[in-house]
C-alpha cells in the first residue's frame, strides 16, 4: 500500500513539475537569448533588409496601431454587450442563443479569422491589407474576453446599488453608468489588458488582414508588420537568429508585463469597489 | 392632517402567487406609519409598491390603486422617475456606494440636473446636518463611504435620500443590522423628520414601532388586519391575532 | 423613461447581438468563398484525395486531415495525463498558497502567443527530435525522415499549449467536488490516493472532458506553432517521425502566395476546419451544460 501511494504521488510530483519546467525553460530560454539583443538602436531604428539588420520601430508602431483599433472597437461593445446580459436581458431563449454563439465565437481558430478578415473587410469591404483590416479581424476576436471578463465584473456589483441609486429616482441607464460600470472598472481594465494580449501575441489571423509590409504605416488603411507576424517572417527564412530571437524576446516580455497586470489589478485592487 | 397616499384594494402577485390581498389604507402626511407583522407577512411587499420598486422583478403583476396625493401612481402616464424622486427609500442593509461621502450625497441632485458646486457644497452640509453626521465626517467628506461604521453608513443613505428633496421616505426595516446606539441615534433621528417629511417604516422591532410611530398597521399573510393610531394597537387592539402578535404569543 | 434611454436599449442590444452576428457573417464568408472548390472537386474526392498539388489544380485534402489528426493525437496523449495530474496536484495535494503561483504560473503558458512556441519549437525541440531521437529510430529503420520537423515536434509543442486548458478546466472540476463526498470516503477508511482515484475524478469526471474537447479544439485550431515546426509536407504519414502538413498550417502558409483558384480551394479547406471546430464546440458546450446541471 505505502509504495503506491509513493509512485502515486511521485507522478503527480514529476508531471506537475514537469509543467513548470518547461515554462520555465521557455521563457529563459528565450529571455537569455534574446536580452541581449535588445537595445536602443533595435527599439528605434526601422528594419532594413527586410529585417535582416536595423531595429523593428516600423514594427512595434505597427504592433500598437493594430492593437489600438482592435481595442477601441472591442471594448465599448463587449462592455454593452456584457450589461445587456447582467442588466436588461431577461434569461429567455434570445439570450440563450447569443451566449451560445459568444461562446462558439471564442472557440474559433484564428487562421479561421484571418480568412474571414481576408474575405470580408480585405476584399469585400475593400479595405485591403490594412491596420484597419486586421484591427477590425482582432476586435472580433478578442470580443468573446472583454464580455466575459465584464460580465464576471458585472454580476459581482450588489444588487442593493442598483436598488439605491434607482430608489433616487435615477433611470435605469444613470444607473448603469454612475453606479454600476464604476464599480467594474477593474474588471473591465483587466479584460482590456487581456485583449490587448491576445491581439499582441496572435499571428495568424494579422498576417491574412494586415500583410506584412515593413515601412512606417501612415494611415489606417497601409499594410503593416506586427511584432509576432514579424517573428514568424524572421523564424521561417532565417534572416537573422539575432533579430529573431530579439523580437521573440521582446514579445515575452510585453507578455509578462500584461499578465502580471491583468493579475495584479484582478486579484490585488479587487475586481470591484475600487476607488 | 392631510392624506398622502391612499390605497384602495390592492393585490399584488408573484406569478401565481399572492403577496398581498386587499389592501386598504392611508398614510397621512408628516406621520410616522409602522408597518409591522412576522416575517413574509407582504409588509416588505406593500413598502415597495410605493415607489414601485416591485418593478425590478419579474412575473410581477398588482392590481388596485395607490394613490399619492390623488393620482394613481400605478397609471400609464404617472412618470416613475418623478415618483421615486417624491418617494425616497432607505433599506435594510446600509448600501452606500462605492464613492465618497460627498459623492454618495450629491448623486441624486447631480442626476436631477443641479450642477451649481455651491449648492450642492449646501446640499451636502444640510442633509449631513439632518442627519446628525455632519460633525463626524465634515473633515473627511472626500474619503470613501465605505469606511463609515454600519450606523453611520444608514445615516449617510438617509441623507442621501433627503438629498433629493422627497416628501414620503420608505425605510425598510432600517435599523435591523445596526448596533443598538445607531439604532438610537436613527429613531431619534426620525421624529425631527416628520416636521418635513412623511415616513413608512417596516419593523421587525414591535418596541420600535410604539416608539417612533403614530399610526401602525399590522400585516399577516399578505392582509392588513389591524390598521390604526399607534396607542390603540398597542394598548386596545380589536382583533385578536393583533393582540397575539403584540403579546409575543406568535411572530 | 426618458426618450434617449430607449435609444440606447437598443445599441445595447445591437451590441450583444455583434458576436451572433460576426459567427454568422464568418460562417458566410468562409462557405461562399470555398463552397465552389467542394462541389465542383466532389466531397469525397476533396476530402479522401491523397494528393494535394494545388499548382497542378488537385485538391486532395487527406494528408492535411492526416497531419492534424496525428498532430492532434500525439498532442492529447501526452497532454492529456500531464494536465489531470497537474490539476489534481494542484487542487487536492499542493498547500493553497502555493497552488495560487503555479496556477498564476500556468495562465502565464496560456498568454504565450503560439507563434513564440513554434519559434522554441523550431530552435530547440526540431534539433534535440534531430540529433537525439532520429539516431535511435534509424537503428531500426535507416529511411527514418532525418530532419527533427516532426510529428512529434508538433505533438510536444501543441501539448505544451494545450496544458493550460486542460489543467484550468480541470482543476475547477475537481474543486466544485462537494468536500463531503472526500470526507464520506475518508471516513470509510479509504486513504487519500483512493478517495482521488475512486471518488474524486470520476465526480469531476464531465468537468475534465469537457476540458479535454476545449483542449483538443485547441490543438486542432493551432497554426503558427505546427507551421514551423511540423515540416509543411503533405504526405501521410507512416512514422512520428515524418513531416507533416496540417490544416491549419496549410493555409496560413499558402494563403501569401496563392492565385484565386488555389485561394479558393485554401477556403474549402477552411470550411472543413471550420465544421470540425464547431462540432468540437457544440459538444463542449453541452457537456458544459451537463455539468452545471449536475452540480445543481
Amino acid at each position: 500500500m505505502k509504495i503506491k501511494n509513493i509512485i502515486f504521488y511521485a507522478i503527480l510530483g514529476i508531471l506537475a513539475l514537469l509543467t513548470l519546467a518547461t515554462l520555465i525553460l521557455i521563457v529563459g530560454y528565450l529571455l537569455i537569448n534574446g536580452l541581449p539583443h535588445i537595445n536602443m538602436e533595435f527599439l528605434t531604428q526601422d528594419p532594413k533588409m527586410m529585417g535582416k539588420e536595423g531595429g523593428i520601430f516600423t514594427i512595434i508602431v505597427g504592433t500598437i496601431y493594430v492593437t489600438l483599433v482592435a481595442i477601441i472597437i472591442s471594448t465599448p461593445i463587449g462592455i454593452a454587450a456584457a450589461v445587456y446580459y447582467t442588466e436588461y436581458a431577461k434569461e429567455g431563449i434570445i439570450v440563450q442563443i447569443i451566449r451560445f454563439f459568444t461562446e462558439i465565437l471564442a472557440g474559433i481558430p484564428s487562421v479561421i479569422f484571418g480568412l474571414f478578415g481576408f474575405a470580408f473587410f480585405v476584399v469585400f469591404l475593400g479595405m485591403g491589407w490594412s491596420v484597419i483590416s486586421g484591427g477590425l479581424t482582432l476586435a472580433i476576436m478578442i470580443l468573446p474576453t472583454l464580455i466575459r471578463a465584464t460580465e464576471e465584473s458585472l454580476k459581482t456589483v450588489p444588487m442593493s446599488y442598483r436598488e439605491g441609486s434607482l430608489s433616487l429616482g435615477a433611470t435605469k441607464w444613470q444607473t448603469i453608468v454612475k453606479v454600476i460600470i464604476p464599480c467594474c472598472k477593474n474588471g473591465i481594465l483587466t479584460g482590456m489588458i487581456l485583449g490587448i494580449g491576445r491581439a499582441i501575441g496572435e499571428t495568424a489571423a494579422v498576417m491574412l488582414t494586415v500583410g506584412g509590409a515593413l515601412k512606417l504605416p501612415t494611415s489606417l488603411f497601409d499594410s503593416t508588420r506586427t511584432m509576432s507576424v514579424h517573428l514568424y517572417m524572421l523564424s521561417s527564412e532565417g534572416l537573422s537568429q539575432e533579430k529573431t530571437f530579439a523580437t521573440g524576446a521582446l514579445l515575452i516580455i510585453i507578455v509578462l508585463i500584461i499578465n502580471t497586470t491583468a493579475n495584479f489589478i484582478s486579484s490585488r485592487l479587487g475586481g470591484n469597489n475600487g476607488n | 392632517m392631510e392624506t398622502k397616499f391612499k390605497i384602495k384594494n390592492l393585490n399584488l402577485y408573484y406569478g401565481n402567487f399572492q403577496a398581498l390581498m386587499n389592501i386598504d389604507m392611508e398614510i397621512y402626511e408628516n406621520k410616522i406609519t409602522a408597518l409591522i407583522g412576522p416575517s413574509g407577512c407582504g409588509k416588505s411587499t406593500f413598502l415597495r409598491t410605493l415607489n414601485r420598486m416591485n418593478d425590478l422583478i419579474p412575473n410581477v403583476s398588482i392590481e388596485g390603486t395607490i394613490k399619492l396625493d390623488n393620482k394613481d401612481i400605478y397609471n400609464k402616464d404617472y412618470d416613475l422617475i418623478e415618483l421615486r424622486k417624491r418617494v425616497g427609500m432607505v433599506f435594510q442593509k446600509p448600501n452606500p456606494f462605492p464613492k465618497t461621502i460627498y459623492d454618495n450625497i450629491v448623486y441624486g441632485p447631480k442626476i436631477h440636473g443641479v450642477k451649481d458646486k455651491e449648492k450642492l457644497d449646501y446640499i451636502v452640509e444640510r442633509t449631513l446636518k439632518e442627519v446628525a453626521l455632519w460633525d463626524e465626517t465634515k473633515d473627511r467628506l472626500h474619503k470613501s463611504a465605505l469606511g463609515l461604521s454600519g450606523g453611520q453608513q444608514q445615516r449617510l443613505c438617509i441623507a442621501r435620500c433627503l438629498a433629493v428633496e422627497p416628501e414620503v421616505i420608505l425605510m425598510d426595516e432600517p435599523t435591523s443590522a445596526l448596533d443598538p446606539v445607531s439604532t438610537s441615534k436613527i429613531e431619534g433621528l426620525l421624529e425631527e423628520l416628520t416636521e418635513k417629511y412623511t415616513i413608512v417604516i417596516v419593523t421587525h422591532n414591535m418596541q420600535q414601532a410604539g416608539r417612533v410611530s403614530d399610526y401602525t398597521s399590522f400585516f399577516l399573510n399578505g392582509k392588513v388586519i389591524e390598521n390604526d393610531k399607534t396607542e390603540v394597537i398597542f394598548s386596545n387592539p380589536k382583533d385578536k391575532k393583533t393582540e397575539d402578535y403584540i403579546t409575543g404569543r406568535f411572530g | 423613461m426618458k426618450k434617449y434611454e430607449k435609444v440606447i436599449e437598443k445599441l445595447i442590444l445591437i451590441s450583444a447581438m455583434i458576436a451572433t452576428i460576426s459567427v454568422a457573417l464568418i460562417t458566410v464568408f468562409i462557405f461562399q468563398s470555398g463552397i465552389s472548390v467542394i462541389a465542383d472537386y466532389g466531397v469525397i474526392n476533396f476530402i479522401f484525395g491523397t494528393e494535394w498539388s494545388p499548382g497542378s489544380g488537385i485538391y486532395g485534402i487527406f494528408p492535411l486531415i492526416a497531419g492534424t489528426l496525428s498532430v492532434t493525437l500525439g498532442s492529447l496523449i501526452i497532454g492529456i495525463p500531464t494536465g489531470i495530474a497537474c490539476a489534481i496536484f494542484l487542487s487536492e495535494i499542493l498547500p493553497k498558497k502555493f497552488s495560487k503561483y503555479f496556477k498564476s504560473a500556468i495562465e502565464l503558458l496560456a498568454g504565450i502567443p503560439s507563434v513564440v512556441y513554434g519559434f522554441f519549437g523550431l530552435v530547440v525541440l526540431v534539433p534535440a527530435i534531430r540529433t537525439y531521437i532520429v539516431p535511435i529510430f534509424q537503428k531500426f529503420n535507416p529511411n527514418v525522415a532525418p530532419t527533427g520537423f516532426s510529428i512529434l515536434a508538433g505533438a510536444i509543442i501543441l501539448a505544451i499549449m494545450i496544458l493550460p486548458t486542460i489543467v484550468s478546466i480541470s482543476e475547477n472540476a475537481i474543486a466544485a467536488v462537494p468536500i463531503e463526498y472526500k470526507e464520506a470516503s475518508l471516513a470509510l477508511g479509504a486513504n487519500k490516493r483512493e478517495t482521488i482515484l475512486k471518488i474524486i475524478i470520476p465526480a469531476a469526471k464531465s468537468g475534465i472532458i469537457s476540458s479535454i474537447i476545449l483542449g483538443m479544439g485547441r490543438a486542432i485550431g493551432e497554426t503558427m506553432a505546427v507551421l514551423l515546426i511540423t515540416g509543411n509536407m503533405a504526405k501521410v504519414p507512416s512514422s512520428i517521425l515524418d513531416p507533416v502538413a496540417t490544416l491549419t498550417g496549410t493555409i496560413a502558409m499558402e494563403m501569401s502566395y496563392a492565385p484565386p483558384s488555389h485561394q479558393k480551394a485554401l477556403f474549402a479547406v477552411g470550411i472543413v476546419l471550420f465544421v470540425i471546430i464547431m462540432l468540437l464546440n457544440v459538444i463542449a458546450q453541452l457537456s458544459v451544460k451537463g455539468l452545471g446541471g449536475k452540480r445543481n
